[in-house]
């Protein structure tokens, strides 16, 4: 930073101060190979997806799902700890604006007409999961089931973590692809991947498909979820929303 | 933090100490380092499948992690105060011949490896280091504040911050390693003085301002 020759100095003392600026040049180089990343990065990126990417969707090992964009789905919770719920604890229950309030059983939303969707998943956060089989029973059965009343306009999601919650507008709702979710890949939807069941919003990112369901409750007026109080977009339509411009998946 | 080393050279025997570091210089390596591990670990927690099953509490980590990076380059910043920490930082800053001799016997696993007050793998540490810690301030900085700059760049910001993440991991374990593994280095951050033989074998180009020793300068 500061280079002073001092000629009053004994010769010889702290030649360590002397010297070429090689500290200084390998910031700069720091901070340019940093701008060069950020301006390649859509080209790097393809070529890692076509390569060690693709190599990592068959990883037996699973640590290359460490690597940066390792392919695969992330575990995101909101809170500490998230309660287990089986065949006997866990509960749907379905109220707010509607004629008939219910409460479903698992065995319940099994017995109902069940619907498969194969589409690709993808986060707000950049990752994206392909082909992702997802059967449930589709929202709008639930909704016609309990009678939505006139002056309903939105859907609101709670969540047995405690802290989640989700909502939709009434015409999202009722979409074809909006499906509370039982099955994930064709087996059981797993704690980890909010099991027993979740909300799955085929069309919007994956922070709306909220884990772990076990609420809903009809409004007259949308209520923020949780991400949306904290900035994310409420209409989270997949490369429309949020600032980002991902191929929509569906 | 880490138990005195059970070394001859102790204080305690007697043997000649040199000052090494000043308290300033003690403080700034301290809060830099603390920075870094909540940094590090709620990273961690975001970022690794297993422990963002046991941790959860993302908005937590994501508001830790902002301030925690945020502020790691404060410590050095406030430390600049200090004439001992500038004239470090000139010395880590300038490479001479005999840096050159260093990082050649090291990459030939031969020869003499003669230092100033800071060898040449040191110095290279601190200036990738810094490089590094202001990339990822400015790469997180845009991840953060998401309407800053268009969606191009917060993409290639996040790939950036997450494969520099990596390598930041491994580098700042090589330096805990060597930390690690060099009990009177560690004692000399930690005191502010080092023996003077292991100063004399470790950097025989370094001339100390005192024969002293002690715990520096008051700033």
């Amino acid at each position: 930073m500061t280079k002073d020759e001092n000629p009053a100095r004994p010769a010889g003392h702290d030649d360590d101060r002397r010297g070429t600026p090689v500290g200084r040049r390998v910031v700069l180089g720091m901070l340019a190979a940093g701008a060069a990343g950020v301006a390649a990065a859509p080209y790097l990126q393809r070529a890692y997806d076509e390569t060690l990417g693709a190599a990592a969707q068959n990883d037996p090992t699973g640590l290359s799902g460490l690597l940066p964009a390792g392919g695969g789905f992330r575990y995101y919770s909101v809170t500490g700890s998230v309660p287990d719920k089986d065949e006997h604890s866990y509960r749907l229950t379905v109220d707010g604006l509607v004629r008939h309030r219910a409460s479903y059983r698992l065995a319940d939303l099994r017995a109902l007409p069940q619907t498969r969707l194969v589409r690709d998943v993808q986060c707000v956060t950049g990752w994206r999961v392909p082909h992702t089989a997802f059967e449930g029973v589709r929202l709008a059965t639930l909704l016609d089931a309990a009678g939505v009343r006139p002056e309903a306009k939105a859907v609101r999601f709670t969540c047995f973590d405690g802290a989640y919650s989700e909502s939709l507008t009434l015409e999202q709702a009722r979409r074809h692809d909006v499906l509370i979710a039982l099955r994930m890949q064709d087996r059981p939807l797993g704690h980890d991947h909010g099991g027993p069941v979740r909300l799955y919003v085929a069309p919007m990112y994956f922070y709306k498909s909220a884990k772990w369901l076990s609420g809903i409750t009809v409004t007259d007026h949308v209520q923020p979820g949780y991400w949306e109080q904290l900035g994310y977009d409420v209409d989270a339509w997949v490369g429309r929303s949020n600032g980002r411009d991902d191929v929509p998946t569906t | 933090m880490s138990p005195r080393p059970e070394t001859a050279a102790g204080p305690a025997q007697g043997r000649p100490r040199v000052k090494r570091f000043a308290r300033a210089e003690h403080r700034v390596h301290r809060a830099t380092a603390a920075l870094m591990a909540v940094c590090v670990a709620t990273a961690a927690c975001l970022y690794l499948p297993f422990l963002a099953q046991l941790v959860g509490r993302r908005a937590l980590m994501v508001t830790l992690h902002e301030w925690s990076g945020i502020l790691l380059p404060v410590p050095l910043l406030l430390g600049l105060a200090s004439r001992a920490l500038r004239a470090d930082l000139t010395r880590l800053n300038r490479f001479g011949p005999h840096d050159r001799r260093w990082l050649r016997s090291v990459l030939r696993r031969r020869g003499g490896r003669p230092a100033g007050k800071f060898n040449a793998g040191q110095k290279l540490y601190a200036a990738w280091l810094a490089g590094a810690v202001l990339v990822m301030t400015g790469t997180g900085l845009l991840m953060w504040f998401t309407h800053l700059a268009p969606l191009v760049w917060r993409t290639g910001a996040t790939f950036v911050h997450d494969w520099l993440a990596l390598s930041l991991l491994i580098v700042i374990g090589g330096h805990i390693w060597m930390a690690y593994r060099d009990p009177e280095s560690r004692a000399g951050l930690r005191t502010g003085s080092v023996d003077a033989a292991w100063a004399r074998r470790e950097h025989p180009l370094w001339t100390p301002e005192d024969g002293k020793g002690g715990r520096g300068e008051e700033e």
